[in-house]
């Protein structure tokens, strides 16, 4: 166990630093400093002198991979290629690039707060509700009850999302007034806020979700050991709830487990509509200022996020299934 | 008057598109196993009737691919060998189709069928001025008392038009019957008989009974929108129907381009990964590892910010503000590609490791076929299942896709019409007091239709295609008659 994490640890450390390679080559060679240092000042006339400032309050007046000014090593680290990784590496965010400059590593450890508040419990509510829904459709298998569930389902996932949170906001927040519109208050006020958003969220990825999960249940229900439960004269429900959902808990824990990351990032569509100031609003803020410095960051702790999940996941198996070993 | 066809980008690929699925269905003529599975396609009921539907939409979609410029009339002091000059805009045969709605433009918002604008004016009357809601220019015009009339007019023409859908459908049933009776060479009443009781091969009766439904709903439409907006009007004044019918467009372009742009990677890079082995598989895999570690509409953002900066410092690339948001479209096409191929790629990989094994490889290698040869001849058409069944699977995600990337400010230029811009949009409208809810309401049930039928299609198609899906799909036990 003690190597297998510190194998992956090596490798995730390794795709990091190829995800901040791809970005950094994403965001500086389609555009110079001198091009964002033009986009973040604004106004028609830029002088050089302008930039110049701009650039070196922010570390970009080094050459960006190869400084030829100086020796020996410093040629690579006195770059910002390798001041910007290194720093990201060690989880130091740095400065936005916009006028503001905010202190981006602040801006993370606050909103990732709010951001969880919403997306936890949608993540533990979500997966009560698939599981119990698939489940209802799958003990009531070939029957009118099943074919019109799934008949809901596709229909379900065949709406997007956004029509989902306007016609919930024009439904509950304007027509009924039962709660507000949008916003966010700390603390346990925060809850009028949070219910309308986790509700909309849940059901726009209800149909989706159920339909996959009823899949992996019907998979599962095709095998002997269910024959055998079946056989010893154990009820339908004991079945369903004791045999089958264990056993289909591996496939299940993989497809919601890769909503871990979002959990911490929170969602950029559902934040933006209720504004809720969690990571998924600033993003949103982020692209919309075109401030490349919090996207390249937000890009790299997604990552992040996504590498530990995923190791995470891994040794959820060996707990759920004792037959799953880790090399 | 001269016109000068217009090719964009994406109507080049388009229309390739299409001739690469003429080209496989005549092949198809000649290898009966593949046929058989396309008819498992098609005797689905479900599948059978959403693939009307989508090639309805197709049809829509490929009309709005046929772009031109008009000639301008040449002035009367031009010489008479000077070069033609064309309009700066680009119509499309939709457009053309559609002139009469594309012209019939108001001054601002107007509600569905309305005889009145939206909101209230200074009008000039005989009296004096006073505020009232003025007249639209275009809307209920031909009626010289609305109060009194327009229930009666708009009640006569939708009944007209029911009765002329009523007319085709019965045309479509009558050709259907005809054929079914050549076909099984019985007689026309039997026929008939057969479709009642769906006791064809083919399950026609749900196939009309679509039919039957879109001639219904197309039937009043058709026979309104020439003197109503059926949709309304937006704020511009614009017909909200014909934005609705150009979205379809847009849709189809993302959904198709983008999973095409996936192809090479994913296809290219899978094989290559799961025959070749070694270092070269390790590669790959750390290639869509990086990739899919990424939050995919972060990737996505940074990559438009970035092509929004280089379209702005090169305007060489394009004559018109209409290639323009078409190049936009088609680059956004292939920012999606490029980063979206990880999974496919993966599944192309899993596939290609356990047909490596197979006997018909392994005996392609002992006669000492090429590496190269075996990857192109024996492994790549043995995944090909996995790229259909991506592909239909994809396009719906990626229409809706589409929307949430639009919304975020990443996805199609504003001038495009989409179905995200009209979400949009409709977004502001709705908390406006009275409340604007037509184009919200047109985009919904365009946008629900074509994802649904894509969905429906999707299923049939994996169903057939993918043997381990069969078992999932729910069935209600058949009572016997």
């Amino acid at each position: 166990m003690g190597s297998y994490i510190l194998r992956r640890f090596g490798y995730g450390v390794l795709i990091l630093v190829g995800v901040n390679l791809l970005t950094f080559f994403l965001f500086f060679s389609v555009n110079t400093p001198d091009d964002m240092a033009r986009l973040n000042i604004g106004g028609k006339r830029v002088t050089q002198a302008q930039i110049d400032k701009w650039k070196s309050e922010r570390g970009y007046d080094r050459p960006l991979y190869w400084n030829d000014a100086e020796a020996g090593t410093a040629r690579l680290t006195r770059t910002v290629l390798w001041e910007r990784s290194i720093s990201l590496l060690a989880l130091d965010f740095g400065r936005s690039d916009s006028a503001r400059s905010l202190d981006i590593g602040h801006e993370v450890r606050t909103r990732m707060g709010v951001s969880l508040q919403l997306a936890l419990p949608l993540f533990l509510l979500q997966l009560v509700a698939s599981i119990g829904f698939s489940l209802l459709l799958v003990f009531f298998r070939h029957s009118r009850i099943d074919f019109w569930g799934v008949v809901l389902c596709v229909v379900m996932l065949s709406i997007s999302s956004l029509f989902y949170i306007i016609v919930g906001q024009f439904l509950f927040s304007r027509v009924l007034r039962l709660v507000p519109i949008s916003g966010y208050a700390p603390g346990l006020d925060a809850l009028r806020f949070l219910v309308l958003p986790v509700a909309l969220s849940l059901l726009s990825r209800l149909g989706t979700e159920a339909r996959l999960y009823r899949a992996m249940f019907l998979e599962e229900i095709a095998k002997d050991y269910v024959r055998t439960a079946r056989a010893k004269g154990l009820s339908e429900a004991i079945v369903l709830g004791r045999h089958v959902l264990r056993n289909a808990l591996i496939p299940i824990i993989t497809s919601a487990g890769s909503y871990l990351p979002y959990v911490f990032l929170g969602s950029l569509v559902f934040e933006s509509f209720f504004g809720i100031p969690g990571l998924g609003a600033f993003v949103i803020e982020a692209i919309a200022g075109q401030d490349f410095a919090i996207v390249r960051s937000m890009v790299f702790l997604g990552a992040l996020l996504y590498i530990v999940s995923n190791a995470l996941i891994d040794i959820t198996y060996t707990w759920v299934d004792p037959r799953v070993r880790l090399a | 008057m001269g016109f000068k066809f217009v090719l964009l980008w994406t109507d080049v690929v388009l229309w390739l598109m299409v001739a690469a699925a003429l080209g496989h269905a005549f092949r198809l003529r000649r290898r009966p196993e593949q046929r058989a599975t396309w008819m498992k396609v098609l005797r689905d009921p479900a599948a059978l009737s959403a693939g009307l539907v989508l090639a309805l939409f197709v049809a829509v979609a490929l009309l709005d691919s046929v772009h031109y410029r008009r000639e301008l009339a040449p002035t009367a002091s031009a010489a008479a060998d000077q070069p033609a000059y064309f309009e700066t805009r680009t119509e499309s045969l939709l457009e053309r189709a559609l002139s009469r709605q594309v012209g019939m433009r108001e001054v601002s918002w107007s509600a569905p069928l309305a005889t009145h604008a939206l909101t209230k004016e200074v009008v000039e009357t005989p009296e004096g001025t006073r505020r009232d809601w003025p007249r639209l220019l275009h809307g209920g015009v031909h009626l010289t008392d609305p109060a009194a009339d327009w229930r009666g007019d708009v009640l006569a023409r939708s009944a007209r038009g029911a009765l002329g859908g009523l007319a085709v459908f019965t045309l479509v049933a009558l050709g259907v019957a005809a054929g079914l009776a050549r076909a099984t060479q019985v007689t026309l009443r039997a026929a008939f008989g057969d479709l009642v009781r769906d006791r064809t091969t083919l399950p026609l009766r749900s196939l009309l009974a679509t039919v039957l439904v879109l001639c219904l709903a197309a039937g009043p439409v058709v026979a309104l929108m020439d003197v109503y907006h059926v949709f309304g009007t937006d704020r511009t004044g614009n017909d909200v129907l014909v934005q609705a019918l150009r979205s379809i467009r847009t849709a189809f372009v993302i959904g198709t381009l983008s999973t095409l742009a996936t192809l090479p990677f994913a296809v290219g890079l899978g094989v290559l990964g799961g025959y070749l082995g070694g270092w070269v598989d390790e590669a790959i895999q750390y290639l869509y590892t990086v990739l899919s570690s990424v939050p995919n509409v972060l990737l996505i953002a940074a990559c438009v910010l970035m092509v929004q900066v280089f379209l702005d410092k090169h305007p060489d690339l394009f004559e018109t503000g209409a290639e323009r948001a078409d190049l936009k479209v088609f680059l956004l096409c292939a920012i999606l590609g490029i980063t979206g191929w990880a999974t496919l790629c993966r599944l192309v990989r899993g596939e290609t490791l356990k047909l490596r094994e197979l006997d018909f490889v392994q005996a392609a290698t002992a006669f000492g076929v090429s590496r190269a040869r075996i990857m192109l001849r024996h492994i790549v058409p043995n995944v090909m299942h996995l790229v259909l069944i991506t592909t239909v699977l994809n396009f719906s995600d990626l229409i809706l896709y589409e929307a949430v990337l639009t919304y975020v400010g990443v996805g199609v230029d504003p001038s495009t019409s989409s179905f995200g811009g009209m979400i949009n949009l409709a977004r502001t409208e709705m908390s406006r007091d009275p409340v604007v809810w037509w184009s919200f309401v047109a985009a919904f049930a365009f946008m629900v239709a074509l994802v649904l039928a894509a969905n429906l299609f999707a299923d049939g198609v994996q169903d057939a295609f993918d043997p381990r899906s069969r078992r999932v799909r729910p069935r209600l036990r058949r009572v016997a008659p």
